[in-house]
């Protein structure tokens, strides 16, 4: 029973570490909590719905374009509503952000209606398998496959390409990584298209996993990704992995111990006592504000 | 007589960083101490120890005999020490009066339910005493002819004064400055001093940090130095001036030994 | 009876104005308090709409379950506003900005899950609420509501309290070297701010007649962030103008209600780029009222100011 919750549980968790990751890059970058990450998952699952069902592609070419679409909306994104309040407060850079995030949900409510769609039964084969005590099904084989090969993706961009580096020397000193001819404003959008990406991919999976997709998904995993960020260390990659996975986790177990109306509330008793007990998060480093 | 402010053995780490070393600093009543040392000394953090915004590791701090250390930046304020800062930290977006009447917050008492009694006579009388007394700290920085203008399109030196002004109106009894000369032309230093000694005159102790080595010679009734967060040398600016320990600090081994 | 006497004053209201006057009235209250949270104090507050909540459900359970006076019903309910604002913000308030706001919407969604789980509240089916017991039309209740707030923060942002507020937004850290107990400080606004929101969920609670725990999540709460950002963050005309104007505008864009949220949304966006001190935002009122009558604004006096020179001698 264990076993099977403890996979039930990283499946859902390696999708909120997708999401996560969007929040965490972006958080690490140029400190906005990018309010409209959980539509740009909402709106990578309905790209890839349509794809699926309106061109009948596979649903792999159709994940992959998602994310393509994802990609540019998220540099968008912050070219039109971010990069123009850069030297304002992040008061007002949260709020634009608010705004976007409520425009995209409203906007995608108006295309597709308020119903929930679902993608078309054959569009996975699902087939169960049994490991020890446990069953898995070949969907959430997938789910944890696919996240893990992107994670391995991001950790090598990250850390072995030029652009990685320009990534991490930004993050640790925004104005230094300009002055040492970095372009900030490229990284930027580069860390947007990742994190995008990354989001429509977890979009996807939970469409499927799910059989559910609406345009007001985004809003509820958006904020339990971020809780997984906060909880793994805000700005910290692995962190954001690591708090993923332990939320999903926690999150299954509970509805396991007969606590499922209270489900959505879990992440965020979580998010409130990371941020009381250690803001810094499980892998985050100390931050020493200076006077 | 007692020390206004005694800091014994007072050491402070972030993490392995030894900030402030093991620290015996002395204020005396009325005089005007300058903390000199290199860059990274440890002096602003001597400043932040002293207001409460940093807690020391080990040590106490003593302010007219009572222990300060746990002390939160609030009480140390209303228990008669102010400060400026080395960036500068106005409220920008404010005007300057009511900079100055937040500083002169310590001099009131009413809270939220005297808010609502605003009207009340009692509250307006309270409102008077404080518009005054920033008036009075406004007009010895010589700003009272811009209390409409918002801090943030001040000029630099009219920012710096006004720190100063706001610090006045807590009423203090130790007056911290943190290098309250930098940027200034030598015009501006000069006037600074002159306001400077207007203060210690009207009876308030007055710590100083200050990089203008002419400035603190000029200023100070006494000297301390730090390097590396711990003192090197203590004494009157003519003691400090040939003291080699200081030299040593501040232009390296090989030009002492050659002394 | 003054009562018959205001009722039939109500009444010759047309309703579906009545029906406007009254929610622009309890936005009012909701964006005055939320105003005092994020525009005075600079603390964002993302879950205004929680505390609206608390009011909403405790001015309905003690009507349903006690039959208590209407006024001493508002009052409570506000006060138990209150208590769940100091009980929540002392342990978040400590926090800052970005981590705080999110503190604050993640305390708003335990919330609503709480509500949507308690036999009190009927689950998620929600209460329907009976007339309030009160001789006096509830229209009239909302507008004194709305002038009493308003009273009070007027109050509040020229007095000491209200000074030290504005210091928290501007620089905490100078804030408190300058004597501001910020966390005692930021703990009575936020107070303050969620009583004012459980007076307004209260009133909103009797004259709705219907109340669930879904009615009052995120969207609810960035509806008043946008009546507060909209007017001008810190400025109470603003409060007003960004409230009246969020809630009359469905009324006369009818043909776009569809996509009002996505105007919203997007007006957010515009706001903050090209105007991100609101509509009144730095406006001075007084300078606007002495161009119209042709006099010249001389230097800002505050009242208190006046009869100083003859005080000092």
């Amino acid at each position: 029973m264990f076993w099977q919750q403890l996979i039930n549980g990283i499946a859902l968790g390696s999708t909120y570490a997708l999401i996560a990751l969007g929040y965490t890059m972006v958080y690490g970058i140029i400190q906005l909590i990018n309010f409209a990450h959980g539509e740009i998952y909402m709106v990578g699952a309905f790209a890839a719905l349509v794809l699926v069902t309106v061109f009948k592609m596979s649903i792999f070419l159709a994940m992959v374009l998602a994310m393509v679409v994802c990609l540019l909306l998220g540099v968008i994104i912050e070219f039109v509503a971010y990069r123009p309040l850069r030297r304002s407060s992040r008061l007002s850079a949260l709020i634009s952000a608010i705004g976007v995030s409520t425009f995209l949900s409203t906007l995608v409510l108006l295309i597709f209606g308020a119903d929930a769609k679902g993608f078309p039964d054959d569009v996975f084969p699902v087939v169960q398998m049994r490991i020890g005590a446990a069953e898995v099904s070949s969907l959430q084989l997938l789910i944890i496959g696919v996240s893990a090969l992107l994670m391995l993706g991001l950790e090598f961009i990250v850390h072995h390409t030029k652009i990685g580096k320009a990534m991490r020397a930004t993050s640790q000193d925004y104005t230094t990584a300009a002055l040492m001819g970095v372009n900030v404003n490229l990284v930027i959008s580069f860390t947007f298209a990742l994190g995008s990406a990354l989001a429509a991919a977890g979009g996807v999976l939970v469409g499927i996993y799910f059989n559910a997709v609406s345009f007001n998904m985004g809003l509820m995993a958006g904020l339990k990704a971020f809780a997984a960020a906060v909880l793994g260390g805000i700005g910290s990659i692995p962190g954001a992995m690591l708090g993923g996975v332990v939320l999903g986790v926690v999150e299954v177990l509970g509805v396991a111990a007969g606590y499922s109306s209270y489900k959505d509330a879990i992440a965020f008793a979580i998010l409130v006592a990371v941020l009381m007990i250690k803001p810094t998060g499980l892998l985050g480093q100390k931050i020493q504000k200076k006077v | 007589m007692m020390p206004l402010l005694t800091m014994e053995r007072v050491s402070v780490r972030f993490g392995g960083l030894v900030a402030v070393n093991q620290l015996d600093l002395e204020v005396r009543q009325g005089e005007i101490l300058a903390l000199i040392g290199p860059n990274g000394a440890g002096k602003s953090t001597v400043f932040n120890l002293i207001t409460g915004i940093y807690r020391p590791t080990e040590g106490t701090i003593r302010f007219r005999g009572e222990i300060i250390n746990d002390k939160h930046p609030h009480e140390i304020a209303a228990r008669g020490i102010s400060r400026t800062f080395q960036t500068i930290h106005l409220f920008n977006e404010l005007p300057v009066f009511e900079n100055v009447l937040i500083g002169a917050h310590t001099q009131g008492k009413s809270g939220f339910l005297g808010a609502l009694g605003g009207f009340l006579p009692v509250k307006r009388r309270e409102e008077r005493a404080l518009a005054d007394l920033a008036r009075e700290c406004l007009a010895l920085v010589q700003l009272d002819c811009k209390v409409d203008e918002l801090a943030k399109n001040l000029s630099y030196g009219e920012q710096r004064r006004l720190e100063i002004a706001r610090a006045l109106a807590v009423r203090p009894r130790l007056l911290l400055l943190d290098e309250p000369a930098a940027g200034m032309n030598p015009q501006e230093k000069k006037e600074l001093m002159d306001l400077i000694r207007k203060i210690q005159v009207s009876g308030i102790t007055i710590l100083v940090v200050e990089h203008d080595m002419k400035f603190v010679m000029g200023l100070s009734d006494r000297i301390a130095v730090l390097d590396y967060g711990a003192k090197i040398a203590e004494g009157l600016p003519e003691e400090i001036r040939s003291n080699p320990a200081v030299i040593e600090a501040y232009l390296g081994k090989g030009v002492s030994g050659q002394c | 009876m003054i009562g018959e006497y205001l009722e039939n004053l109500v009444n010759l209201v047309d309703a579906y104005y009545l029906q406007i006057f009254v929610n622009i009235g309890i936005a009012i209250i909701m964006a005055l308090g939320l105003n005092l949270v994020t525009g005075v104090t600079g603390q964002l507050s993302l879950g205004h709409a929680a505390f609206m909540s608390i009011g909403a459900f405790t001015g309905a359970i003690l009507t349903i379950k006690l039959g208590m006076p209407f006024s001493l019903n508002l009052i409570c309910s506000g006060l138990m506003a209150a208590l769940c604002g100091v009980v929540i913000g002392f342990p978040i308030l400590r926090l800052s900005g970005d981590y705080l706001a999110i503190a604050t919407l993640g305390f708003a969604e335990i919330l609503k899950v709480i509500l949507l789980n308690l036999d009190i509240t009927n689950r998620a089916l929600g209460l329907s609420v009976p007339l309030p017991h009160t001789p006096i039309p509830l229209p009239i209740y909302v507008w004194l509501t709305v002038l009493l707030v308003l009273a009070a923060m007027v109050l509040i942002q020229n007095s000491r309290f209200g000074r030290a507020l504005r210091a928290i937004r501007e620089d905490e850290i100078a804030a408190e070297t300058m004597g501001v107990n910020t966390t005692l400080y930021k703990i009575q606004a936020f107070a303050i701010g969620a009583f004012t929101a459980g007076l307004g969920g209260c009133l909103y609670a009797h004259f709705i007649a219907y109340i669930n725990p879904s009615d009052f999540g995120f969207s609810k709460s960035v509806d008043i962030l946008n009546m507060v950002v909209l007017g001008g963050l810190g400025s109470i005309p603003g409060s007003v103008l960004g409230a009246t104007l969020l809630t009359t505008a469905p009324e006369f864009l009818r043909f776009m209600e569809r996509y009002r949220m996505m105007v919203y949304g997007a007006l957010l966006v515009f706001l903050m780029i090209f105007r991100p001190n609101g509509l009144l935002g730095g406006v001075s009122i007084r300078k606007l009222v002495c161009k119209a009558l042709g006099i010249k604004p001389g230097p800002r006096k505050p009242w208190h100011r006046i009869s100083t020179r003859k005080a000092g001698g």
